[in-house]
């Protein structure tokens, strides 16, 4: 390399989530849509052999891979920060019957947060998680998105863990409040 | 006013004959109805996720989309998840049924009345919701109606069940939600790892 070569570009992390959800054979992916999951959703769309499904509401989608995984099919659920409270007694679903679940949650309100309301739910998104029982993640470093999607995804479907991967706002870049020109 | 219908003589006939059918039944009393019809490893009870019972239904539905599958549950259930009547409509899974066996009240928790003993139309909920099959059954002739399309794959199909209020006795299947998820997906050829 020589000193006139471009900055390498960062990682395309959406994309090696993807191809890492791909190798485990993940079949559905579910989502209530979040700005820093719009590429993973696209791609997902994209793919004829993923079922893809909006919901409503956050919980509905760990019904969802449940229900997935009893018609022996592996699921998973992107969502933001602000919906992990949502799901707090369907998360029940999941240890009273040892069903695998996977989700990635963008995080809010914890790395130049502009809006005060997203900051008490990003606070609690990890706790809330851990006092149902759920394994967290943190990915900090968009190199490491698809190693650690590997990893989670076999925790999840190989050993019927329910896990769940915080991706850090910092990583994924704060929510831009003015449009620049 | 509906006529009101025994809701174990209800579920008994629905699931009369069953063949390939899946089902999931929601907390509460639809899961003893549906016990009492007879138990069957392609079951799968709830005993709590409540306003989840459609949810599976369709994570089900998605995943095996060669069998029919049924969710039968209550007013109360269904209604802890009227979103969930959205998903299910944009997703269009032909192979899916939501029985709500419906009797305006709570029946587990004291008998309040519940939404739909308040006004609410379920019916009209489903078919805003952008189901293309809604039905009411309220009589034994609308459910003998009814039950071939539980088998048809042309749904989603959305059906409210007028039942009575009148007492019935438990019956009670396994709790045990790993078992029940374990006989579910060996009834289907997977393995247990």
């Amino acid at each position: 390399m020589t000193v006139s070569d471009p900055p390498s570009p960062a990682p395309d992390w959406p994309l090696a989530i993807y191809q890492a959800l791909k190798a485990a054979d993940v079949r559905q992916l579910c989502y209530v849509p979040d700005a820093g999951h719009s590429r993973l959703i696209r791609l997902a769309h994209d793919d004829p052999a993923i079922a893809t499904t909006v919901l409503t509401t956050e919980e509905e989608g760990v019904a969802l891979s449940a229900g997935a995984w009893l018609g022996g099919q592996r699921a998973v659920l992107l969502m933001q920060s602000s919906g992990v409270g949502n799901c707090v007694n369907m998360l029940s679903l999941l240890s009273s019957c040892r069903f695998p679940f996977l989700s990635f949650v963008t995080m809010r309100g914890e790395w130049a947060e502009f809006n005060p309301w997203q900051v008490a739910m990003g606070k609690a998104t990890q706790a809330a998680f851990e006092i149902m029982g759920v394994t967290v993640f943190r990915l900090e470093r968009p190199e490491d998105a698809g190693e650690m999607a590997a990893a989670a995804a076999r925790l999840a479907y190989d050993s019927d863990q329910p896990i769940a991967v915080l991706i850090a706002q910092r990583m994924i870049g704060a929510k831009k409040w003015t449009e620049s020109r | 006013m509906d006529a009101a219908l025994d809701r174990r003589a209800a579920v008994n006939a629905l699931l009369r004959d069953r063949g390939e059918l899946l089902v999931v039944s929601g907390l509460g009393s639809s899961s003893y109805d549906v016990f009492a019809a007879g138990d069957h490893p392609a079951n799968f009870y709830l005993w709590g996720a409540m306003g989840g019972a459609a949810m599976i239904g369709l994570g089900l539905a998605l995943a095996q989309p060669s069998r029919p599958v049924a969710v039968i549950t209550g007013d109360g259930e269904q209604l802890m998840g009227l979103g969930s009547l959205a998903t299910i409509a944009a997703k269009k899974p032909k192979n899916l049924a939501i029985i709500v066996l419906d009797n305006a009240h709570f029946g587990e928790t004291g008998m309040q009345q519940s939404h739909s003993g308040l006004g609410a139309n379920l019916e009209l909920i489903a078919t805003g919701a952008g189901f293309p099959s809604v039905s009411t059954i309220a009589d034994q002739a609308a459910l003998d109606a009814f039950r071939p399309k539980l088998h048809d794959l042309a749904g989603p199909h959305f059906a409210r069940v007028g039942i009575s209020t009148e007492h019935v006795d438990r019956a009670l299947p396994a709790r045990d939600g790993v078992y029940l998820k374990t006989r579910f997906r060996r009834h289907l050829g997977y393995p247990v790892s």
